[in-house]
């Protein structure tokens, strides 16, 4: 049943992919509506798949790079829809959609077979840390989204092409506001990750930290951050640069998720 | 009857002619009264704006309607009448309601689009239906002129973005700025236009004022007018430091702000974005600046091909618009032709007929004790009143009188047989 709810999902947002296109390049009013509903819709059934796999399994799903890969683009639509209820973006949905869609087809494609956790997964940081840290990178993927919308507009008003594209995006103040609170949510959900992280390394493994790629490339994820929120509050670093530098920062989270497992060796299982 | 549309505007006449021929203030009553002592005059409404002259007209005869109606501007005014003769137009039937529509609907006007028109249509119509002037006719036509009006807003772009510089500036500045309030402007110098844009964004909100000019005393003076502050020229940058947007038109023949000087300013305020527009000729700002981040340079130029962009645009939506409005002048046409008396004999004759039947259906419910002969003599009193409560209207459907076309919309109302119209 529980796949049944992840396909009706994916398709859900299959169609909110295509509609993200047609938004971009000619949007209506109906055209939003319809690819909200279809985001919601799809997020429902998502959640619902999430729901089934936690009750089957009886932990949080996200033991493996399928069940992670969803988790992690469930994150996205909730504060996806959540930014849209509070600031009603224009356009946002056709920079994010896209990105759910293909991080949900990469997790079908993956096997997903729930297998009976190993005894080291086995603890309460489980939940804690995984959950921390997803949602923090989920910040930091909308984040990014956020950004590359900010460098668009920047160049328009910038180069003086003020065409439809242009009208339909917000203002450039709005997109660097949102993109600095992301930052300030993905920062401290980061931190805390990377602290539960050590404390239960600790308690499994017997050490805090052990050099482990994927602790590095968070570390470096870390302090991009840092860096990101240092040199704005301190030299007022806003604008295109604070956007350029929080889609590095996106780059270096993708990395640390996707990199670390397929060209370095680490004891994380995703 | 025949709708007329007489009129002149700022394509066929000059100002000089449409002042002359101008309704205002006391004119307007008497205007649309005197229009309505003309013998085939039926209805009349009168629309008077800076850019036109328009009396929408309900005639019975065109032709000669529209020569006493001319002969009437030309007592009415006090001119000659071939001072005039040659900027009028003459609409009629079909033309006419395209024409309304088409005015009402900002294709017709100097700024296409732009919304007043629409008011003062309705004004004009307010008016004319205060001192009874106008009938069913020219109402329906004028609360069609609006709804079409209101369509062609909705379902073109033709209302979207400024056609103006200033208005393009304030538009530019909300996309920079999410809401003007609470945003600190600064006025570089003086000019028309630089102080329409000015008045705009405080409109729009922008409350913290600053007034630089060479001469102090001059600066005093402005500052006054807006309600602002008025700062020395020698010390402009240090507020500069404090201002987010920056409207320059000082005249001076060489660039009074360059780069290195707003990089400075940058620093000191953390690179929070600056919006410069650039109005004077030559230009007194260097366009280096708008390489630096966060600052944002325009030039009238640059402004001015916004404004034609945008112009281009309208043309565009004016082209959606028009087929919005041949639908709605064919839906009126067939309204009118509605209006003929043959269909609504049918129709009263239909509704009589139904009434009949419904009611000695009921009559047979609950009557049981009929036989077939008595029940025949009552259907054949029913008939026989129906048939004397319509022969009256239908013989005064049928004959050609000049009210004709009220008399039949009354008939229609009178009986409920409208049941298309909304």
């Amino acid at each position: 049943m529980e796949i049944y709810l992840f396909e009706i999902a994916l398709t859900f947002y299959f169609a909110a992919a295509i509609v993200c296109v047609m938004e971009f390049f000619k949007g209506t009013r109906t055209t939003s509506i319809i690819l909200l509903s279809l985001a919601v819709i799809g997020f429902l059934f998502h959640s619902s798949n999430i729901i089934a796999r936690y009750v089957i399994s009886g932990h949080i799903p996200i033991a493996n790079l399928h069940e992670a890969s969803s988790f992690f683009s469930w994150c996205i639509v909730m504060i996806f829809l959540f930014l849209e209820y509070r600031y009603r973006i224009g356009l946002l949905g056709s920079f994010i959609m896209p990105v759910v869609f293909i991080l949900m087809l990469s997790s079908s494609m993956l096997p997903r077979k729930m297998e009976p956790l190993s005894p080291v997964l086995q603890s309460y940081w489980l939940g804690i840390h995984t959950v921390l840290a997803f949602v923090g990178d989920a910040a930091f993927a909308m984040a990014f989204g956020i950004g590359v919308m900010y460098l668009l507009q920047e160049h328009f008003v910038k180069s003086k092409h003020l065409g439809g594209l242009f009208q339909r995006l917000p203002s450039l103040q709005i997109l660097d506001e949102i993109n600095y609170k992301l930052i300030t949510l993905g920062f401290p959900l980061l931190t805390l990750a990377i602290i539960t992280g050590a404390l239960w390394a600790e308690s499994a493994w017997g050490s805090y930290w052990r050099w482990d790629p994927k602790e590095v490339w968070s570390l470096i994820t870390w302090f991009i951050y840092a860096v990101v929120l240092h040199v704005r509050l301190i030299a007022g670093w806003r604008g295109k640069r604070a956007a350029i530098l929080s889609i590095l920062g996106f780059c270096a989270v993708l990395f640390t998720f996707f990199g670390v497992n397929f060209i370095l060796q680490s004891k994380h299982v995703f | 009857m025949k709708v007329l549309v007489i009129g002149v505007n700022h394509r066929t006449a000059s100002v000089d002619i449409r002042e002359k021929l101008a309704f205002n203030g006391p004119k307007l009553e008497d205007g649309v009264f005197g229009l309505r002592k003309i013998p085939e005059v039926k209805e009349a409404a009168v629309l008077s704006t800076c850019n036109r002259v328009e009396l929408y007209i309900c005639a019975s005869k065109g032709s000669a309607a529209a020569d006493h109606i001319k002969d009437f501007l030309a007592v009415f005014h006090g001119l000659n009448r071939q001072d005039f003769e040659k900027s009028l137009y003459v609409h009629e039937a079909e033309t006419a309601i395209r024409h309304i529509f088409r005015v009402s609907s900002s294709l017709d006007s100097m700024v296409l689009g732009e919304p007043q028109i629409l008011g003062q249509i309705k004004d004009s119509f307010d008016f004319a239906l205060n001192k009874k002037t106008t009938g069913v006719l020219l109402n329906k036509l004028m609360k069609k002129a609006i709804s079409t009006a209101k369509r062609v807003r909705t379902e073109t772009k033709i209302a979207e973005n400024a056609v103006s510089i200033s208005f393009a500036a304030v538009e530019l500045a909300k996309k920079i700025f999410t809401d003007l309030a609470g945003k600190s402007f600064m006025l570089m110098g003086a000019g028309e236009m630089a102080e329409l844009a000015a008045r705009h964004l405080m409109n729009n909100g922008v409350q913290d004022v600053m007034v630089v000019n060479r001469t102090y005393e001059r600066g005093c003076e402005l500052a006054r007018e807006f309600n602002g502050k008025p700062v020395k020229f020698e010390d402009f940058l240090t507020e500069l430091v404090h201002t987010d947007i920056i409207i320059c038109s000082t005249g001076a023949p060489s660039y009074v702000l360059v780069k290195e000087q707003m990089h400075k300013v940058m620093k000191e305020r953390k690179h929070k974005p600056v919006f410069v527009i650039d109005i004077s000729v030559p230009r007194n700002i260097d366009p280096e600046i708008n390489k630096l981040d966060n600052v944002y340079l325009y030039s009238v130029d640059d402004l001015q091909e916004v404004v034609d962009a945008n112009i281009h645009g309208r043309k565009i939506e004016a082209e959606k618009a028009e087929k919005i409005i041949d639908e709605e002048v064919d839906k009126f046409v067939r309204w009118m032709s509605s209006l003929d008396s043959v269909p609504t004999i049918v129709a009263l004759r239909q509704k009589a007929d139904e009434i009949k039947t419904e009611e000695l259906e009921k009559l047979k419910g609950r009557l049981t004790g009929l036989d077939e002969e008595k029940m025949k003599a009552v259907e054949y009193m029913a008939a026989a009143i129906i048939n004397k409560l319509i022969h009256p209207p239908t013989v005064a459907l049928k004959e050609d009188t000049e009210d004709r076309d009220e008399l039949i919309a009354m008939i229609k109302k009178l009986y409920g047989l409208d049941g298309e119209e909304e």
